[in-house]
């Protein structure tokens, strides 16, 4: 992750990496856009904990539900995927 | 050691408020799940549920009395009532003394506390009812069956959240069998459909939105469901020198722990739980006719209970109906397997096997036979009946059929 990441990385980005990284017990420079949540040692709960976690920090609402995490409605597949959905979400809040 | 009957059962349920009703219910793949009343229901996610219906507390009980019983305990009694009818029992002053309780839940007054945080958080209110205390606490329901019908022998409550009702009802079985107590009123209830009991389960991601679907492929989680249900736990030659009604024998027991995960099931644990209950009663797992599942419809639990029953049962699983009934009257956690029993004994008395209603497709990772939608005739010796808890602690009961 060199000079050109950190230049892309919105304010958004920035504070949902430091929320998956606070769950994974990680440093924030461990966390990288194209990791999924297993790849960080993050189960299912874990997950849940995340999305409790960004729900309340950006104060929305992720339709997320445990039994079928691989639904269209918020893809959680990498890193990247969750921060884009969550500033789709905040974006629509917005309007 | 002696032996362990049913000799009477009560209920109050989302399917009906008595035994009979019940069983109708269950054979008809009734479903009891609809939209839910609690207050600020609008401020939930989750917005189904399985109510009990046309259960209206001051037909059951004196005006003055109703301050000191928390839904769970209305419930619990109304349903020992009937188990005490049924089973045509009458306490005197001896039998008083041969007899106890153990009731299981994991709520308890969950409803009395959410309405009196409410009083004094949200409120601001800085007096609460005099009986607060005693209604909220988790024995409530076991003090008051004891106290209504005199029985003062060994009396508690267990809580062990979804298995709750399975612990309750095996200790009892234990102390029957071992000559602790010659009667034990026993089960579970649970009444935590308020705003602050589903507004916690909605935290855990866990919840179907639409429907239970135990089982199949499109299953999205779990519906909370509340009641419960009492049944009359006799000694065998007690209940034969009056003869009273059979319904069933308490065959088995076996429990475990996970020591895994505090929310995420195991097979292990199930596995050694099942096979102990089977190896208590002495039966081979080839003998079981029907398995009621703790089949919650989450994805992970029926996959994982699907792949111990795999273990325990093996070639066996193949042509072994197993069901759950959740798909009905929901999960009514701490009482649930007490109202699951229900569709045991009906299993082994009439010959029905409840069905797994809401059953759209077949999942390759879960049992063969969920017995999708439809009730079956079947001649059914032995059943068993699962409740794997939150925290990973397990308890299967094995009945037989009346001796």
């Amino acid at each position: 992750m060199g000079l050109e990441y950190m230049q892309t990385t919105t304010d958004t980005a920035l504070r949902v990496i430091d929320i998956i990284a606070q769950q994974a017990m990680l440093d924030t420079s461990e966390v990288g856009m194209d990791m999924a949540m297993s790849d960080l040692g993050l189960d299912s709960l874990g997950l849940v904990e995340c999305i409790f976690g960004i729900e309340e920090a950006f104060d929305i609402s992720v339709p997320f539900n445990a039994n079928a995490p691989d639904q269209a409605e918020f893809d959680i597949s990498t890193v990247g995927a969750i921060i884009s959905e969550v500033e789709k979400l905040i974006a629509r809040k917005a309007a | 050691m002696k032996r362990v009957v049913i000799t009477g059962a009560g209920t109050v349920n989302a399917l009906a408020n008595d035994s009979v009703g019940t069983y109708t219910a269950l054979q008809e793949g009734q479903c009891g799940i609809g939209p839910l009343t609690c207050r600020d229901v609008d401020r939930l996610n989750v917005r189904v549920g399985a109510e009990i219906r046309g259960f209206d507390p001051e037909q059951h009980f004196p005006r003055n009395t109703l301050p000191l019983l928390d839904r769970f305990a209305q419930i619990a009694l109304v349903a020992a009532r009937e188990a005490v009818a049924y089973a045509g029992l009458q306490f005197d002053a001896a039998l008083g003394l041969r007899a106890g309780v153990i009731m299981g839940t994991a709520g308890g007054g969950n409803l009395t506390v959410d309405d009196n945080y409410r009083a004094v958080y949200a409120d601001g209110k800085n007096r609460v009812h005099p009986f607060v205390v005693p209604r909220l606490m988790h024995n409530a329901a076991t003090s008051h069956i004891s106290m209504e019908f005199g029985l003062k022998g060994p009396a508690f409550t267990v809580s062990t959240a979804c298995a709750s009702a399975n612990h309750a009802m095996g200790q009892a079985f234990q102390m029957v069998r071992c000559g602790m107590a010659d009667v034990m009123l026993t089960g579970g209830s649970e009444a935590m459909l308020g705003f602050g009991g589903i507004k916690a389960w909605e935290g855990l991601r866990v919840m179907a939105r639409d429907t239970c679907r135990p089982f199949s492929r499109d299953r999205t989680g779990m519906i909370q469901g509340e009641g419960g249900a009492v049944f009359v736990f006799e000694e065998l030659e007690h209940a034969r020198a009056r003869g009273a009604p059979i319904l069933a024998e308490v065959a088995g027991f076996g429990l475990s722990a996970d020591a895994g995960d505090i929310v995420m099931p195991d097979v292990d644990g199930p596995v050694r739980a099942m096979r102990a209950a089977l190896s208590d009663a002495g039966i081979a797992a080839q003998d079981v006719g029907y398995v009621n599942a703790h089949g919650t419809g989450t994805a992970a639990n029926d996959r994982v209970e699907s792949q111990a029953l795999r273990v325990v049962m093996r070639a066996h699983l193949d042509k072994l109906p197993v069901s759950s009934t959740k798909s009905m009257h929901g999960h009514i956690i701490g009482g649930t397997s007490a109202v699951e029993l229900l569709a045991c004994l009906m299993a082994l008395k009439d010959g029905v096997i409840a069905p797994t209603i809401n059953h759209t497709e077949f999942d390759p990772d879960c049992v063969p036979d969920p017995v999708p939608n439809e009730a079956r005739r079947a001649s059914v010796d032995i059943v068993m009946s699962n409740a794997f808890a939150f925290g990973g602690l397990n308890a299967v009961l094995v009945l037989r059929r009346s001796p």
